[in-house]
């Protein structure tokens, strides 16, 4: 029907019809796949959630005299980040908190400050501390440093996050006569509550269920400022169960995304603390889907109706690695802020922001249409159900076999 | 007219040892529900009380416990939402025992109703942000 240098061709002349998620599935509803295939040249996506496995590295620049922080010990705001690189490349990940955090010895932790709050300062324009100590060699003789950074006078700066925007997640709920405090958010006794984590209808990889048009390279949305998709996410898990409509029911494909953090905003890049879990960052990443064709628009227009997930027990079940789910839900019953489990109704949340990501998929929409933002081709596609890629756990081995 | 109000209470330490929820109930017929109670010994007491009753008999109940040295505030100031933290996500919705805490099913935007928090805080540590905000 049409290809991404059609697309593009129009995007440049300003004639290119991009629409939301939300605005296709009204349009299918109206006219019909073919017809609106016809019509519409983009559609865009979002989705704004905690995604754990995030980080950003950085090159500092040379201190005079040098120091090779490389094997050495490096803090951001007193928030530990990984040296084993060369003398001034330092990762910082989501998840790292202050050696002395209490974590969670007073139960349930609370987990104020870490690795996704640092990113979201250095975003936000604010002076970090940055300490770090080495042991010297005869070329880099420092052994101390102690100075305040900003994000613009670092030489690079990049969001680079190994697993972003799972395709579908669980539903979490708590069978257990004690309130327990997970990723999920607190889950009160005997399934008081039932958490879930994703965007729906508006989530990227739920609409191009077998990553026909989202691959390796693929332009994105990303902390609010331009990204790429770098490469399948870890546990990256083609081959879960699937509706006959192809949307698989479980947690399944990933990405990992790159992009440069100076372009970024803070909005977009929003440290949080998971109460008696630990810290994360929030991340706003939004993936245009191009309409080649009517299937590639008829994934696309999936309803929340039409996309179902797990409820899985986390006092037991998840944690223990013990199989089975109690029931299954689509997420227009979940956004009715109540679903039915073992005949008992239970009212549910969204850690994963539904409004933020209608704001992400419009700012997208918006970029495209003023031709600021043009798609690219995949260069490679991420591993498929027909790829035999798997999510194995792991083979503990306390001796050497 | 009956009215029914939630105000935090804040009393001196030679107050607490004072039987005045007693006197509310036995001098000005007042109903009350104790949502919040934090008493140490030689410092600052506080409690915060749903006080249901008629409107001339709050009048007097309250100048009772004003005249007894209690700073009276009204409970809405409690919990607050920094709207620039909130990230609009709803995991604090099914954990608010009152409703404060609501989606709005055409927007999906979180509604936060002062008159409906109790403070009972449960969101405070629960939000990922940490967003919702105690002010005494």
């Amino acid at each position: 029907m049409r290809t991404i240098k059609d697309i593009n061709a129009k995007i440049k002349r300003g004639e290119a019809v991009v629409v939301t998620v939300e605005e296709v599935i009204e349009l299918v509803k109206a006219k019909g796949v073919r017809k609106v295939a016809q019509e519409v040249d983009v559609v865009t996506t979002g989705t704004f959630g905690p995604m754990c496995s995030s980080g950003a590295y950085f090159n500092i620049g040379h201190s005079k005299p040098r120091i090779k922080i490389g094997g050495g010990t490096c803090t951001l705001n007193e928030i530990p980040a990984y040296t084993g690189f060369a003398a001034v490349d330092i990762y910082l990940g989501a998840t790292a908190i202050p050696d002395d955090d209490p974590r969670n010895k007073i139960y349930p932790g609370e987990f104020k400050y870490g690795g996704g709050h640092v990113i979201h300062d250095l975003v936000a324009g604010k002076s970090v501390k940055l300490e770090a100590t080495a042991y010297g060699t005869d070329c880099y003789p420092r052994k101390k440093l102690s100075t305040h950074i900003h994000l613009k006078d670092l030489n690079e700066a990049v969001l680079f996050n190994i697993r972003n925007c799972y395709q579908n997640y669980n539903v979490a709920v708590n069978l257990s006569d004690k309130p327990i405090y997970t990723y999920m958010g607190m889950l009160k006794p005997h399934m008081g509550n039932a958490n879930y984590c994703s965007a729906g209808q508006l989530s990227p990889l739920l609409k191009d269920p077998h990553y026909k048009t989202i691959g390796i390279g693929t332009k994105i949305f990303l902390g609010g400022g331009v990204g790429y998709v770098a490469w399948q996410g870890t546990q990256h898990n083609p081959m879960v169960t699937r509706k006959p409509n192809g949307i698989p029911q479980a947690p399944a494909g990933t990405i990992a995304v790159i992009g440069d953090l100076k372009q970024m905003k803070p909005d977009w890049l929003v440290g949080v603390s998971m109460l008696g879990y630990g810290v994360t960052l929030t991340v706003g990443i939004g993936v245009p889907i191009p309409v080649l064709n009517e299937e590639v628009l008829q994934y696309a227009a999936a309803k929340d109706d039409e996309i179902y997930a797990q409820v899985i027990d986390y006092s037991e079940a998840y944690p223990q690695v013990i199989p089975g789910s109690l029931t299954e839900v689509n997420y227009a019953q979940l956004k009715t802020g109540k679903i039915s489990v073992k005949g008992k109704e239970i009212p549910t949340g969204n850690i994963s922001s539904y409004p933020k990501a209608r704001e992400i998929a419009t700012t997208l929409k918006n970029w495209i249409a003023k031709g600021d933002f043009l798609l690219t081709e995949a260069v490679a596609p991420l591993p498929g159900v027909e790829s035999g890629y798997t999510f194995k756990p792991l083979k503990e081995s306390p001796s050497i076999s | 007219m009956v009215i029914k109000k939630k105000i935090v209470l804040h009393f001196p330490h030679r107050q607490i040892d004072q039987p005045i929820v007693y006197h509310l109930v036995k001098d000005y017929d007042l109903q009350f529900n104790i949502l919040k109670a934090s008493i140490t010994p030689e410092e600052e007491g506080l409690m915060v009380l749903e006080v249901t009753g008629k409107k001339e008999q709050y009048d007097l109940g309250i100048k009772y416990l004003e005249e007894c040295g209690i700073r009276i505030e009204p409970l809405s100031r409690d919990v607050t939402r920094n709207d620039e933290k909130c990230v609009q996500c709803g995991v604090c919705v099914p954990i608010c025992p009152t409703g404060a805490l609501s989606v709005d099913l055409e927007t999906r935007q979180i509604n936060f109703e002062n008159s409906k928090c109790i403070a009972c805080e449960l969101c405070v540590k629960i939000c990922p942000p940490r967003a919702m905000e105690v002010r005494f």
